[in-house]
């Protein structure tokens, strides 16, 4: 029967933590014999001859005490080291990678592209294209893990992680929640499907019944009623959302700080806890009238709301998403 | 064996009969036997979990239990194992018995505290039996919110109240360790003189009494927000669910080390008479005790990397983290060192200490794994972590245990253990458990998390080799439980220094009188010295 010894290695991050692995292995396979042998020899070589027998004391050395610590310890450091470094690289996703909305739930993966396709305990994606997962709970704590990649994040209620990878090899991956979440923690499993880029491209044009997530937040900002107050032109009772994303805000109580995904989620279900300066607390909670996955399209919807072309350059989310982009596949295959 | 051992010496056992005199007693030696009791019964009520958890982890599907079943089954195989067997394991008994022996000292400083200590160990033992025969547990040892004060429909409370009273068993077997070690001690008992196993407890202590009262208050926040829906941990309720992790791990972490510091301490002992050298480095041992207590409080997140912990959080705890290795190599290497120019012989207690070392050595190095960030990313709640504190839990203290149960087993019992069975039951443990373990590194790697009823094909013949593993574990587990019971009766009679050991509690008879010494031992030598000893088997032989 064939027992593999290594998972499978498809993405960008595998190849990293396979080389720390060997690193790893090959220090401590060194320190093991190298303690395992000097017992067996001294226990061989000063097993008790006599029951009279008394062996003179041999008194402590303090070079090697020091050296004993000191060498190991530097030897961990190249682990530390090597360790950060991967883990910095796995924290830091790029600006451009497409990005995919995750809701786990127990015991289920809801994920949702930003075209509008919507994918229970599967993820398609493309092959060399940097894939930046946002990602919430409705519940218990979940884990995103798939070990083909070496990755794995938390996904935690109440607040969004994120984590990003490239799949470097067209396949099926497991997907698996590593974090204990109840009755069918082990039953919370799934497939990534790594695609050619052309092949993602037929897969993403072949179900487009949702409308994008912008679109779809859209509608639901009207059927709220959000434009009651948050007048585009700012002459509402509350703030004007246009450009809102991203920009810093100044609060009431003098803070500033920037508009990001948490600080939109955040004003929607709990709107008293950051007001912008000059303005009243007036918005009721939307706790419990939208969903996760309704607050994810609300903030498409918001980072949608883009400005009046200023500088011209400024593209709006859905356009970077729509054309998967072909400057970023370039790269690997010239 | 002179006549005297034939007449009715008054030893601590048959300084009086009868129930009430062992319920009722301050003796730290007979409550020492009450907590042995106690905690084998806990051993074995987790391995029956364990058991039932490896067999149905024989195939890939769920078919011996349900899924909800096998959630409990880990759950109360981790609390049974983790707060009623090793965190009172070692200090409990062997500590208790030895500690003060060790140092001159009649008894502990409060004996009837003491007492209190195994009442709470029972008490809380009985609520967490209770909780579990009621319907049981399904949150993990580890207890994560919100699933533990919002999802699960199991007996949460219960649990956490039974873990929370035999909290303060800990909380006062700790204090009484610190104030015998600095009030108690012998005249011309210094602090360097103190064998080496003194000092893994008065480290263990000192953790026991910091860190347990945070483990207490974490149980109780998770009560209030369960009971009460105060907003603690819960996001729905305005809490932080990722707090908890801390504060859990606060204590969780430094627990480690109390499972694993008094194992250390017998290892000391055991290295030491059976090469008849003083351990290599006494100083730096003993501070690496100390070490290990301060820095352990001080690394509670690495458990926490990828649960959104900032990344510079990361960064600092992983870094400490391999400062901790530094105090547990210097350990091993001091150990082997000891063994240079020694006089070894290969009694049980030897075999134990070398299967200790051993394992320790991998549970250690596999920590220096999941230190490192990047690495521990990927095996973060694998079976790798699960590979990884079973090397150091079982292969370390439970080795630690069974070596010192069998080296103080003579003093504590009067009666030798059958050597021939003895060494087989060793060498049926090591093997058993690196078959159990081992491939769970394995399995770890290749992305099997833990904690999974069902688990994908291509997993199963590692699991199947780890059960196997189990199966001949529990059989080595088995064979002492036998023996020791037998030799109760059948045993030879021991002397009172049958390994030719130097340590105070050896200069007493075996099992000792009530007071432990007929008159308070002066001390004039460093610990360790066996010119004396060897001397004094001449004249015998």
């Amino acid at each position: 029967m064939n027992v593999p010894l290594l998972p499978e290695s498809a993405s960008n991050f595998s190849t990293d933590v396979d080389h720390l692995m060997y690193y790893l292995v090959g220090v401590s396979v060194f320190f093991t014999l190298l303690i395992f042998g000097a017992i067996f020899y001294f226990a061989i070589r000063y097993r008790r001859r006599s029951e009279n027998e008394l062996p003179k004391a041999v008194h402590t050395s303090l070079t090697l005490e020091i050296a004993w610590s000191v060498i190991p310890f530097g030897l961990t450091m190249i682990m530390f080291a090597w360790g950060a470094s991967i883990f910095f690289r796995e924290s830091r996703p790029p600006k451009n990678a497409m990005q995919v909305y995750v809701v786990a739930k127990q015991w289920m993966w809801k994920l949702q592209h930003m075209e509008g396709q919507r994918e229970i305990n599967e993820l398609h994606i493309p092959v060399g294209r940097p894939v930046k997962l946002v990602m919430t709970s409705e519940d218990a704590i979940h884990s995103f893990y798939v070990p083909a990649f070496r990755t794995k994040q938390d996904v935690v209620p109440g607040r969004y992680s994120t984590t990003w990878f490239i799949a470097t090899k067209p396949g099926k991956y497991h997907l698996f929640c590593a974090e204990y979440c109840g009755t069918k923690h082990s039953g919370m499993t799934g497939w990534i499907y790594a695609m050619e880029p052309q092949d993602y491209q037929a897969w993403l044009s072949g179900g487009r019944a949702f409308g994008s997530l912008a679109e779809n937040g859209e509608k639901l900002f009207q059927d709220l009623a959000c434009g009651n107050c948050h007048k585009a032109d700012g002459s509402g009772r509350c703030p004007s959302l246009v450009g809102l994303y991203g920009r810093s805000v100044m609060l009431a109580d003098g803070r500033t700080i920037t508009a990001d995904e948490a600080y939109l989620r955040e004003s929607i279900l709990r709107p008293d806890a950051k007001i912008v300066a000059g303005y009243q607390p007036l918005m009721p909670t939307f706790q419990g009238l939208v969903t996760e996955e309704g607050v994810l399209q609300l903030i498409e919807y918001i980072k949608s709301l883009a400005p009046p072309p200023a500088g011209g350059a400024g593209t709006t989310p859905a356009e970077i998403n729509v054309n998967p982009g072909v400057a970023t596949a370039a790269p690997t295959n010239p | 064996m002179n006549t005297a051992a034939t007449e009715e010496r008054e030893t601590y056992l048959n300084a009086g009969y009868g129930l009430k005199s062992w319920l009722l007693t301050s003796d730290h030696k007979r409550i020492a036997i009450l907590y042995l009791i106690t905690v084998t019964i806990f051993f074995f009520i987790g391995g029956i979990f364990a058991t039932l958890i490896r067999i149905e982890l024989l195939t890939p599907q769920g078919d011996l239990v349900s899924s909800d079943t096998y959630n409990k089954l880990f759950t109360m195989h981790g609390i049974t194992m983790i707060f009623f067997f090793l965190l009172p394991s070692i200090p409990a008994t062997l500590g208790n018995f030895f500690l003060p022996m060790m140092i001159g000292a009649r008894d502990l400083a409060f004996p009837r505290i003491n007492l209190l200590s195994w009442y709470l160990l029972v008490a809380g033992g009985a609520l967490a039996i209770f909780a579990m025969a009621a319907g049981g547990v399904d949150t993990g040892w580890t207890f994560y919110t919100p699933y533990s004060t919002t999802y699960s429909n199991t007996w949460v409370i219960a649990t956490a109240l039974g873990i929370f009273v035999a909290g303060f068993s800990s909380i006062l077997t700790g204090l009484n360790f610190i104030v015998t070690v600095h009030r108690m001690r012998a005249p011309g008992m210094t602090w360097f003189r103190l064998p080496l196993f003194v000092w893994s407890h008065y480290a263990t202590a000192v953790i026991q009494v910091l860190g347990t009262p945070v483990l207490a208050v974490t149980l109780v926040l998770v009560f209030c927000e369960r009971a009460f829906h105060i907003g603690i941990f819960d996001p729905a309720l305005g809490g932080d669910p990722v707090l908890f992790q801390h504060m859990f791990w606060f204590y969780s972490h430094p627990a480690v080390y109390i499972m694993v510091l008094p194992a250390m301490g017998v290892i000391s002992e055991i290295v030491s008479v059976y090469s008849r050298k003083p351990v290599f480095g006494y100083h730096f041992v003993a501070f690496s005790s100390m070490a290990i207590a301060v820095i352990g409080f001080l690394v509670w997140g690495h458990h926490l990397f990828v649960s959104t912990q900032s990344v510079y959080a990361g960064l600092v705890f992983s870094f400490l983290s391999y400062f901790v290795a530094v105090p547990s190599a210097v350990k091993v290497f001091n150990w082997t060192a000891t063994l240079y120019k020694g006089s070894i012989s290969f009694g049980t207690p030897m075999l134990y200490a070398f299967g200790f070392i051993g394992l320790f050595t991998i549970g250690g190095l596999t920590g220096l794994f999941v230190a490192s960030l990047g690495f521990d990313v990927h095996v973060t709640d694998t079976y790798f972590v699960v590979a990884h504190f079973h090397y150091i839990m079982v292969g370390g203290a439970i080795m630690g245990f069974l070596g010192g149960l069998h080296y103080w087993w003579p003093k504590m019992t009067g009666r030798m253990y059958p050597e021939g069975w003895a060494k087989l039951s060793a060498a049926i443990i090591f093997v058993g458990f690196n078959l159990t373990f081992f491939p769970q590194f394995i399995l770890g790697y290749l992305g099997m998390p833990r904690r999974y009823h069902v688990y994908p094909p291509e997993f199963q013949v590692l699991h199947v080799l780890s059960t196997a593993g189990a199966s001949v574990l529990a059989v080595g587990y088995l064979f002492p439980l036998v023996y020791l019971l037998w030799s109760l009766r059948y045993g030879k009679v021991a002397s009172a220094n049958p390994w030719g050991a130097t340590g105070l509690e050896w200069k007493t008879q075996s099992p000792p009188p009530v007071h432990n010494f007929d008159e308070i031992p002066v001390v004039t030598t460093e610990a360790y010295d066996y010119s004396t000893v060897v001397g004094e088997a001449v004249e015998i032989g």
